[in-house]
């Protein structure tokens, strides 16, 4: 009685759980079906209850059996019901069940929105962590839009685990909602270089994977990429990197160039294979995008060719497996690397794994050579004897034919030899490709002129023996298509038939009745070509007998024809029938059909050039869009005259775009042209409707040409004598087989020999001279590879277009990042279904450390909601991105978009890839690395300018300590790598003047590499907690602005490391001369949007300034509020002054410009001074002189040195400097104004002066 | 991108199957069903990558599989994918498992499918390749293992007991256990 009680209080854990269901399942296997039918109804009983246990058992049950094969999409309701539970256990069985059986149409999707968005903004990371490995299965457009904000926001999150995971996440945003790709870029960009390796490596990951599609879109992320490369250690994300770099390369061969040497590197050291086996892909990559041109380009297709051939003999299939096929891709570009390794490759193919045998046949099409060709074919003509398995020797009976046909044939030089080969695959059992063979006997015969006559003796031996080819194994094989081929040849050459009469009783004889139909069709077809033949051949001879014989049996045999079910052969049959009637009437009758029935079967066909049909020339005055009859609408007029101009049109297009044969009859004298027309077209016409034509065309204008009667009348009867000579037992009699030319092997080489001259460019001109003068001569060379063509038409591969399917998402995603957003480009963000949750967490003064986060985003929800009554704009997202598009420079305004904005910086971006890819010096990269480090000026310099002497001796200071720990490692990094410094012969090329002037300037730089500071920001201001540095730079050629980089960072003052510093924002008020480009002209406040300050991670920011006059300094004057553990705001005074040199631009400088300018006479302002700077090296003076890319050198000469400088205003300004032996350093300039030459004089006097 | 991850066993009985694209109920069996066909006929001294399946991928796709005793292990993806590198981290998932599982062997996965599902999602996340490193994989799972144990409380001891009881009953063959069943099960332990 007690037991029933406690069964009573703990009945709902009774329930079936998880484990029991599949127990269950189990113990049932006899009605499977049965009992699960049971436990759907059971859960759908658990799911109407109201217990959130119950429910998420029961979904976890659902889960199972999905797995199974069970649709449970009804349940999605009570599924989104359990995600929305609040406990973590319940919550994971609901986005489990969801990620299994939601997808983006499942409409339940629409209602998670919110409750989403709440897990992902929640305070349990694993909430958070569930919902977007879930989202990632599921995300639909909807979601992807309305929750873009959020998985950005969850980008800047503290913990690496959901960075990862929302970094990750943002690639599925991407693809359902292309419009956030743009926004978002810069911030996937910056976590390139999170802190986190996982965060890294899952940006990189997204990076790759949107690349791939799109390459040349990312091709600018290339300096970071590279960067990444050299200085990780993380396989997984060096091999994404590096298969990358391998899409990249084809779009920009310097990039590859730059490539080679660390890829190298890598070869050498790493251990892992995985890694091993990228590296050679990319370098693959890189040597088929760079065809020459690279000094150690042989080396390293050595290198490769070494590494993989390890592969390949390692007992590991894998490794064997991906070394073949990495060596495949090798051996497009490069053939001569890899034939070497034939042995290997051939070794191979006895492997017992099929996939590698498959792929060492693959490498094996690419080996051969005239020299090989037949002992390669050998080979795997034995293999294929003993294959087993008929899609192996199905595989191999395709790779001989394409080994052989590649090319036109390139590497044939014994054509007997090949169609003895293709003779003997149609003895193969069970091949699927019979038509392959055919095309290539038809393709060969018609093409190769000269060794036709042994093709039709063999195609006529093969119909004698039809019954051999249709053996009982026929039945589930395509072998019997060799006779379409065999019966076409011999009609359409019967003029080299040995016997026609015989190939036509076999014909007539053999049980043909068995095979398809459109075999059958061209059986009959040829059947009456044969009898014009015999019936020319025994008019000529006034062979009356034979006629009468022939003649007999077709009526005989044909009859059988004309009742066959197939519609066309009967079609056939029934005209032959009539016209082999007609013959016998005439001839009857006493006349001699011969010459007319000739006239039937003249004339020459030509291959069809594949695009041909394509390139047919619209006709002049053709429109194919204009209406064929009139618009129902028009009136009868006008319709009648559309009517006529489309009557012309069809007569003139009807005929060149006609897809199938075209026999050229030789103009009859007695026959009209006008006849001849009108037949052709019928009979084009009626050819064009037969599906079981061949579908070939023929130029009317070049083919009309005799039947080759020279041919005719050749060695006839030669060639069959010559094939039963070396007849074979067991074979067919006549029938050619393979071993004769194995013996012939070895002399071979001297008939090729022979032909070779002859061979390749000889066409048919050479045809009746290879043919009927050198009788011996078994290897007929000449292929016709003249395709027929629209006249003007020209064989091109410009059909080549983007060839992903219309459905790709990745479509839409070919977005230019470069550029930079306009304010209109911003996430949406949903305002009227705020989740008002947790408002007890608004002010908190100080949140505790695990809730920073969501407190940061709480107040950012706040602070959007109060703008938003404001300004309807101002949202979150949006401000943010607005903040984004400050930080890539563009100069944009809340109003207006200045229209020049876009292009100037894209092709600011650009130089910065050009830049990195013209120097060979990783080191330099970092104005690269970081965007808003603005323009690549042509310096290495480091050094302050003198001009802040007050603030010099702290700003050393604090650079030392900032950056030393980076210089280190960056000089430790290339000396592992053994990185070409300056030396940079990979982009020898590439060199332009002012290039040339730049690398000398790195090379006077190199010394003292070890000593520069990457970060030129100068220290402005700093107090007990935060420090200011800044930058100014001309913003872009053309446009007079400036731009100023601030970076505000943790001051070194600060004690204690945990305090929480928040900056607010920055004052800056216009002056008379200097202009803010604001995003709220209204206001002179620049919102910081309450950024956290961390210690090593500096907060940056750009503005871009307005200068009036750029020929005087300027001053700046302005504040910092920030606040301290969230208590009251501080302020941190900043004085900007501007110089001149701060509008001046170096990047402009060559040595032609110079040279015209300076003699033009247009530099009238002129100016110099000496100063005494004893222990100044010259290499020093540059840089001072350089400043910080304002000047650039033009050229220099020992100790003496041109530089120059364009200002925003456009004036120009030179200088001829030169060290004295006495240590004295003399400045001599010349400018287009006075009042810049002399200001900028005294500021690098200043500087100098100051200078060590 | 990983397009799919399948577990099945040598007789081709779905242990695990996650599909990174959506296919419905009856194309995935049937995919499950052409890769264990296509895997299963491969002896297990040739090389672990195979072509893709015609129903899943293309040319474009490779099935990468290890065999391990009764179990098959198939990603299939794309060529964005190393293919040792998949073949690396097949071995990490195993790892992982056998770490959560102690010993981890088939009736693992028969049972505690959800768990494994959980462990995968710590691994590859929308077909993409989240983690690699075993022991922040553990530490993650061991967490959220942890979060649940919190959740459950003591409510959960009477659970655990009676699932106890019901494990017992195991290897006595019982059928799917129901509640009338137990009065007996237990006076048959007499007390």
């Amino acid at each position: 009685m007690a037991l029933r009680k406690v069964k009573g209080n703990l009945e709902r854990m009774f329930d079936k759980n998880l484990t029991d269901l599949v127990r269950g399942i189990r113990n049932n296997k006899d009605n499977e079906g049965k009992y699960i039918a049971q436990c759907m109804d059971e859960i759908k009983a658990e799911l109407r209850q109201e217990n959130f246990a119950v429910k998420a058992n029961a979904v976890a049950k659902l889960t199972y059996l999905q797995m199974l094969g069970y649709d449970i999409s009804w349940a999605g309701f009570n599924i989104v019901e359990v995600m929305s539970s609040s406990k973590f256990t319940y919550k994971r069985i609901g986005y489990l069940a969801a990620s299994q059986c939601f997808h983006q149409d499942t409409e339940v999707v629409m209602l998670t929105t919110n409750m989403i968005r709440k897990d992902l903004n929640g305070q349990n990371m694993y909430d958070a962590g569930t919902a977007l490995t879930g989202l990632a299965c599921f995300i639909s457009a909807d979601l992807a839009r309305d929750l873009a904000n959020d998985v950005m926001t969850l980008l800047s999150s503290t913990k690496p685990y959901l960075r990862k995971k929302a970094v990750l996440l943002l690639y599925k945003v991407f693809l359902k909602f292309p419009e956030a790709l743009r926004p978002a870029f810069p911030r996937l960009k910056e976590k390139l270089e999170d802190p986190d390796p996982g965060v890294q490596s899952a940006a990189v990951n997204v990076i790759c994977e949107l690349a791939r599609k799109n390459p040349k879109n990312y091709l600018s992320l290339a300096p970071v990429f590279f960067k990444l490369m050299t200085s990780s250690t993380n396989n997984w994300m060096l091999i994404k990197i590096i298969k990358l770099f391998g899409a990249l390369t084809p779009l920009e061969p310097r990039l590859g160039k730059k490539l080679i040497e660390p890829l190298t590197n890598l070869i050498h050291s790493t251990s892992a294979m995985s890694l091993l086996y990228e590296c050679i892909n990319t370098v693959i990559a890189v040597l088929i995008s760079i065809s020459s041109g690279m000094p150690n380009h042989n080396a390293s297709i050595q290198l490769c060719v070494q590494k993989l051939r390890i592969l390949i003999e390692d007992s590991d299939q894998n490794l064997k497996y991906l070394g073949l096929l990495a060596m495949g891709r090798i051996l497009g570009p490069h053939p001569k690397a890899v034939q070497p390794h034939k042995d290997l490759v051939l070794a191979c193919l006895d492997d017992k794994d099929e996939s590698i045998r498959i792929r060492a046949l693959d490498l094996l099409y690419g080996m051969v050579s005239k020299k090989t060709v037949m002992e390669i074919v050998r080979r795997l003509m034995t293999h294929m004897d003993r294959a087993e398995g008929t899609f192996y020797r199905d595989e191999l009976l395709q790779k001989i034919i394409q080994i052989c046909s590649q090319n036109n044939y390139q590497y044939i030089t014994n054509f007997e030899w090949y169609i003895s080969v293709l003779v003997e695959l149609c003895r193969m059992e069970s091949s699927q490709h019979g038509a392959l063979i055919a095309a290539q006997l038809m393709d060969v015969a018609i093409r190769v002129g000269a060794v036709r006559e042994f093709t039709v003796g063999q195609m006529a031996l093969l119909l004698e023996n039809a019954h051999l080819l249709l053996g009982p194994a026929a039945a589930n094989s395509s072998i019997a298509e060799v006779l379409f081929a065999a019966a076409w040849i011999c009609g359409e050459f019967a003029h080299l038939l040995p016997n026609a009469r015989n190939t036509l009783e076999a014909i007539v004889r053999g049980r043909l009745w068995s095979v398809a139909g459109h075999i059958q069709a061209v059986i009959v077809h040829n059947l009456v070509k044969l009898f014009i033949r015999i019936v020319v051949t025994a008019e000529e001879e006034d062979d009356a007998d034979m006629i009468n014989e022939v003649t007999a049996l077709l009526e005989e045999r044909l009859a059988t024809w004309s009742s066959s079910a197939d519609l066309e052969v009967q079609e056939r049959a029934v005209f032959a029938l009539q016209l082999v009637c007609l013959v016998r009437d005439k001839r009857a009758a006493g006349l001699k059909l011969g010459p007319e029935l000739a006239l039937l079967t003249a004339g020459e066909l030509n291959p069809v050039a594949p695009k041909a049909q394509k390139k047919v020339p619209v006709p002049d005055g053709l429109d194919l869009d204009a209406w064929m009859n009139a618009p129902p609408s028009e009136s009868e007029g006008s319709g009648d005259e559309d009517l006529l101009s489309g009557g012309d049109l069809f007569f003139r297009s009807e005929e060149p775009p006609s897809p199938s044969v075209g026999r050229k009859n030789r103009k009859a004298q007695h026959i009209s042209e006008e006849d001849i027309m009108q037949r052709r077209a019928a009979r084009l016409q009626e050819q064009a409707n037969n599906p079981y034509y061949m579908k070939t065309t023929s130029n009317r204008s070049s083919t009309r040409s005799s039947p080759k009667t020279s041919l005719a009348n050749l060695n006839v009867d030669e060639i069959p004598m010559q094939a039963i000579e070396l007849d074979v037992p067991l074979t067919i009699p006549g029938m050619t087989s393979l071993s004769k030319y194995e013996m012939v092997d070895g002399d071979g080489d001297n008939k090729k020999l022979r032909h070779k001259k002859s061979k390749k460019r000889s066409k048919r001109k050479n045809l009746a001279l290879s043919s009927s003068e050198e009788e011996e001569a078994p290897a007929p060379l000449v292929i016709n590879t003249d395709a027929e063509m629209p006249e003007g038409a020209i064989v091109s591969d410009d059909d080549d277009r983007d060839n992903r399917p219309l459905d790709d998402p990745h479509r839409a995603l070919d977005i230019d990042l470069d550029s930079p957003l306009s304010p209109t480009e911003v996430l949406p963000v949903l305002h009227h279904r705020e989740a008002p949750a947790a408002p007890k967490l608004k002010r908190s003064s100080k949140p505790a450390s695990s809730t920073v986060d969501a407190a940061k985003s709480k107040t950012k929800k706040d602070k959007s909601r109060k703008s938003k009554k404001k300004e309807k704009n101002g949202d979150l997202l949006g401000s943010e991105q607005k903040e984004m598009a400050l930080d890539i420079g563009a100069s944009v305004t809340d109003s207006k978009p200045k229209p020049y904005a876009n292009g100037v910086d894209g092709k600011k971006t650009h130089d910065d890839i050009e830049f990195w890819l013209s120097t060979s010096d990783p080191v330099e990269q970092p104005p690269e690395a970081e965007p808003e480090n603005a323009p690549a000026a042509a310096d290495a310099t480091q050094k302050s300018k003198a001009t802040k002497k007050s603030s010099k001796e702290p700003k050393k200071e604090k650079k030392s300590k900032e950056t030393s720990k980076k210089v280190s490692k960056k000089s430790s990094r290339k000396s592992e790598l053994n990185l070409p410094l300056v030396d940079g012969a990979p982009s020898s090329d590439l060199r332009t003047p002012e290039g040339v002037d730049r690398r000398d300037y790195e090379v006077a730089n190199g010394h003292h590499a070890s000593n520069a500071t990457p970060d030129r920001h100068k220290l402005l201001a700093e107090d007990s907690a935060v420090a200011v540095s800044w930058r100014a730079r001309p913003a872009a050629d053309g446009l007079k602005q400036i731009r100023l980089s601030l970076s505000f960072s943790v001051s070194s003052q600060l004690s204690d490391s945990m305090t929480d510093i928040r900056l607010v924002r920055l004052h800056l008020p216009d002056t008379s001369s200097l202009a803010l480009t604001r995003v709220n002209a209204t206001s002179s406040d620049i919102d910081l949007e309450r950024a956290l300050l961390s210690p090593g991670a500096p907060v940056k920011k750009a503005l871009t300034v307005e200068v009036q006059d750029a020929t005087v300094p300027h001053k700046l004057r302005g504040a910092l509020y920030y606040s301290l553990n969230g208590g009251s705001e501080r302020v941190l005074p900043l004085k900007f002054e501007v110089s001149v040199l701060c509008c001046l631009s170096g990047a402009g400088a060559s040595r032609e410009a110079f040279s015209e300018l300076v003699s033009s006479g247009a530099l009238t302002a002129r100016s110099a001074f000496t100063t005494s700077c004893p222990d100044i090296s010259f290499e020093q003076l540059l840089r001072v002189l350089c400043g910080d890319g304002s000047f650039g050198v033009v050229e220099r000469v020992q100790n003496t040195a041109s530089l120059y400088a364009a200002s925003l205003s456009g004036h120009h300004v030179c200088l001829l400097t030169k060290l004295k032996d006495s240590g004295g350093v003399c400045v001599d300039g010349k400018a287009s104004d006075g009042t810049l030459l002399a200001n900028a004089l005294d500021v690098l006097r200043a500087a100098l002066t100051a200078a060590p | 991108m990983i397009k799919a991850i399948l577990v099945f066993n040598n007789h081709g009985k779905p242990r695990l199957s996650k599909f990174y694209q959506y296919f419905n109920e009856e194309l995935q069996q049937q995919i499950i069903k052409e890769t264990f066909q296509l895997v299963s006929k491969r002896d297990d001294n040739v090389c672990n990558f195979l072509e893709g399946g015609s129903l899943i991928g293309g040319s474009d796709y490779k099935l990468i599989y290890r065999h391990y005793a009764t179990l098959y292990f198939v990603f299939c993806v794309d060529s964005s994918e190393s293919e040792l590198g998949i073949l690396d981290l097949i071995q990490v998932f195993v790892e992982s498992l056998d770490k959560c599982f102690e010993n981890v062997c088939e009736l693992d996965l028969i049972f505690h499918v959800d768990k494994v599902h959980f462990i995968l999602n710590e691994l590859v996340m929308g077909g993409m390749v989240v983690e690699t490193n075993m022991t922040e994989i553990i530490t993650r799972i061991e967490d959220q293992n942890k979060l649940e144990k919190q959740e459950a409380g003591l409510a959960a001891a009477p659970a655990r007991a009676v699932s106890a009881v019901k494990n017992m009953n195991l290897p006595q063959q019982i059928k799917d256990i129901k509640l009338p069943d137990l009065p007996t099960a237990i006076n048959n332990l007499k007390f």
